[in-house]
């Protein structure tokens, strides 16, 4: 075995997983972890754990997995993660745990993401399940969202021995794990729904189908129903469109309702009544995690799918392996160019669009390099259906409804990072509807410093 | 699970359940919608209110069989469940937060069209309720399809029924019956119209002929039904507008009604083959088009 480099992980073959909604990655068995585990150098300032936003002490469960005690090493990382099953499938650890892997400084670092997939899963086959508050205090406390960020809130607070209630709008919960991120990335009954239940195990409560803003205010939660805090974590909402002709045409779609559409409504079954239309030709326009998810959904529902982003391959926002794994499966990135019009048929069909081609000039704000368009390079290509993943803008319906909390000129709700504390007493926030679409394990890092701010708040 | 406490069959295709769903009915108004979804397999389907019981924590729904979705909705018997039912969504009727004197000075007519008629019918309600006259024109295309004539006729001022085929009521449709009722010199200054977009389009056409300011309620597709998904995004007045949290009323003389019924028939295929397998169960795949079963 050579130590500069990770034990590879098994994969579905592109060619068959392409055409199936069944996991990608089929993760580590005990004799691949354990021999994974043997590269982690254990090092006493483990830079690792700095780079995890939830603080995971990764070189003590490493060290378990190595010696064959993954149930030791459950217990580890469940002090201070909820989701560890859906964190090890979904996290960017190139750029957090695994990125400061002393390890990778000469060679590959640890495969860490992978090391905690594996001893989630195995703790599920196992039915370990993480351990209960011994005694509840009595405060009642209410959480929005049942995403990454309102389920590890949830968690920690019961752990703490709150009593929790989560409140979803859907009718599933999960939020974007749900919702969002595929089967194929993220299987839904057998990984999410189990971290689900643990977080119930906790004694945290779900109410499913409350739209907070509409069934019931923030303001009533507090004044009539008894809850002493409140923890928003409802996510970004709103998804942005191009703002160019022919984008009401029919076969447009935001990513969240294609996607929508294939995860929580199941449309990819045939036995679901929701309909979904992936067409023959899909253009799919952004370059984020989402427009993958996107792309290789519309992929799997047996389309040509072509990634249309303004900027260049280095600058894809995506995880480099889902841009990877796009790549392997057939999806066509046309990069630099970006659709000027949609076009559309005497139906009301989209029937191509028109593209622009683009040279990257000078940084912007964000330290990327600006797209400019080449004058004159515009031309169509052909398409039955366009997915607009642009990313979103936060949903109005809690800071509209809510007396007293401040948001930003965003419209994102304004919250402390150390306790997740906003402008009004008693309510705290985290996760997307205070950062704007961000990613899975930083809404989780949000939802726990939150918690740790309400217990503060709650013991004073 | 949220059980049917009534159900009704109001007219061939229409039905009308009670449902509880108590943190529904203890903060919604009128103009406000559900989303209902009847098992795990279910769409999740969006319907306008059309009556609550804050006391008994029910709302009442009205549905029309459209798709496979709706057709195993009214299999449903008194006693069973939906899986699923959240609301209450979008804005309540700008009616209601009207100042009460300033509406009371307003002649308001409705018009309401086939199963439109259910969310016209809270609103009315709360008018009357409120001490405020309306009229009411509502119509179908055949006798046997009208709904809610009796319940209307409490509460509406003037009450006027129409029927495409002249079989009861007026002979003609909501829009000769208002012209029918300018021409003998009523006066209408705020117009309400719910029921299919080619009504509500016919509408808008005669009102701003008229020169009444008019709200329609749109039902385009929806999917989450919070403002997630933007499949019912339509045009008003040239900008995009959601119609799950920005409505589902809108200034009727500002819709773009055609885009709005082209993106309406948008699952058109879909839906049929969902119905045929649906009808079909496991006896025929495929669907060849040429059986029928009812």
């Amino acid at each position: 075995m050579d130590v500069l480099k990770k034990v590879p992980v098994r994969e579905q073959e592109p060619q068959v997983r392409a055409a199936n909604f069944d996991e990608v990655c089929l993760g580590y068995n005990e004799e691949e972890a354990m021999a994974e585990a043997g590269r982690c150098l254990n090092c006493k300032n483990a830079q690792c754990v700095k780079g995890c936003p939830v603080s995971i002490d990764i070189p003590a469960f490493i060290a378990q997995v190595k010696e064959g005690n993954f149930e030791e090493a459950y217990h580890i990382i469940s002090k201070s993660s909820a989701l560890p099953a859906v964190c090890g499938r979904v996290c960017p650890q190139e750029s957090q745990c695994e990125g400061k892997c002393i390890r990778g400084i000469k060679g590959e670092p640890v495969s860490i993401g992978k090391l905690e997939r594996f001893v989630a899963d195995w703790a599920r086959e196992h039915g370990i399940k993480p351990k209960k508050a011994e005694q509840q205090n009595g405060h009642k406390v209410a959480v929005i969202g049942s995403g990454p960020a309102g389920l590890t809130c949830a968690g920690d607070l019961a752990k703490l021995g709150y009593d929790v209630t989560i409140f979803e709008a859907l009718h599933e919960a999960g939020g974007v794990l749900i919702y969002g991120i595929p089967e194929f990335r993220l299987p839904k009954q057998k990984v999410v729904a189990a971290e689900v239940e643990n977080v119930k195990a906790l004694g945290v409560k779900i109410e499913t189908n409350v739209v907070i803003g509409k069934s019931v205010t923030i303001d009533e939660l507090m004044e009539n129903e008894g809850f002493e805090a409140v923890f928003i974590g409802s996510g970004a909402g709103l998804p942005r469109f191009m703002g160019i002709p022919g984008e009401q045409a029919m076969g447009v779609f935001s990513a969240n309702e294609f996607l929508t559409r294939n995860n929580l409504m199941k449309a990819f079954l045939e036995e679901y009544d929701t309909p979904i239309k992936a067409g023959k030709k899909v253009i799919v326009v952004g370059g984020g995690n989402v427009a993958m998810d996107a792309a290789r959904t519309a992929k799997r529902l047996g389309a040509e799918v072509h990634i249309v982003y303004r900027r260049g391959e280095e600058e894809l926002p995506a995880r480099v392996e889902e841009v990877h794994h796009a790549k392997e499966e057939g999806i066509i990135f046309d990069l630099l160019q970006n659709p000027t019009e949609i076009l559309v048929d005497e139906n009301g069909w989209v029937k191509g669009a028109k593209v622009i081609k683009m040279e990257l000039g000078e940084p912007d704000a964000s330290g990327r390099r600006s797209p400019v368009e080449i004058p004159g390079s515009e031309y169509e290509i052909e398409a039955d259906t366009v997915i607009m993943s642009l990313g979103t803008s936060p949903n109005p319906l809690i800071s509209s409804t809510t007396k007293g909390l401040e948001t930003n000129r965003r419209k994102c709700i304004v919250a402390a990072e150390e306790n997740g504390a906003t402008s009004k007493p008693g309510v705290f926030a985290g996760g997307d509807a205070v950062t704007g679409a961000a990613t899975v394990i930083l809404a989780m890092g949000a939802g726990k410093a939150a918690a740790k701010g309400i217990d503060e708040y709650l013991s004073k | 699970m949220y059980p049917i406490v009534r159900r009704e069959k109001l007219a061939d295709k229409i039905y009308l359940m009670d449902v509880k769903a108590p943190r529904v009915a203890q903060y919604c108004e009128p103009g406000q919608f559900v989303i209902v979804k009847i098992d795990e397999e279910g769409e999740r389907i969006p319907l306008t209110i059309c009556d609550y019981d804050r006391e008994a924590g029910t709302i009442t729904i009205v549905f029309q069989t459209v798709g496979a979705s709706t057709e195993r909705m009214a299999w449903l018997k008194e006693g069973d469940a939906f899986q699923d039912f959240v609301g209450p969504l979008g804005c309540a009727s700008d009616l209601i937060s009207e100042d009460l004197e300033e509406l009371k000075k307003k002649k308001i007519v409705f018009i309401a069209g086939g199963v439109g008629t259910a969310p016209v019918y809270p609103q009315v309600k709360w008018l009357h309720e409120h001490g405020v006259d309306c009229d009411v024109i509502m119509g179908s295309k055949t006798k046997d399809l009208l709904i809610l004539v009796d319940e209307m006729e409490k509460v509406a001022t003037n009450l006027y029924v129409t029927t495409d085929d002249g079989s009861y009521g007026f002979h003609g449709m909501g829009t000769n019956q208002l012209q029918a009722l300018w021409d003998e010199g009523k006066r209408y200054d705020h117009c309400v119209a719910i029921g299919p977009m080619i009504m509500m389009k016919f509408v808008c056409k005669l009102t701003k002929e008229l020169g009444v300011p008019t709200v329609v309620s749109m039902n385009p597709i929806m999917v989450d039904g919070t403002g997630m998904c933007g499949a019912c995004r339509l045009m008003v007045g040239g900008e995009v507008k959601f119609a799950c949290v920005d409505g589902p009323e809108f200034d009727g003389h500002l819709v773009d009604f055609d885009q709005a019924m082209q993106r309406q028939a948008q699952y058109r295929t879909e839906e049929g083959r969902a119905m045929l397998r649906l009808k079909e169960g496991n006896t025929h795949h495929g669907g060849c088009g040429n059986c029928k079963e009812e």
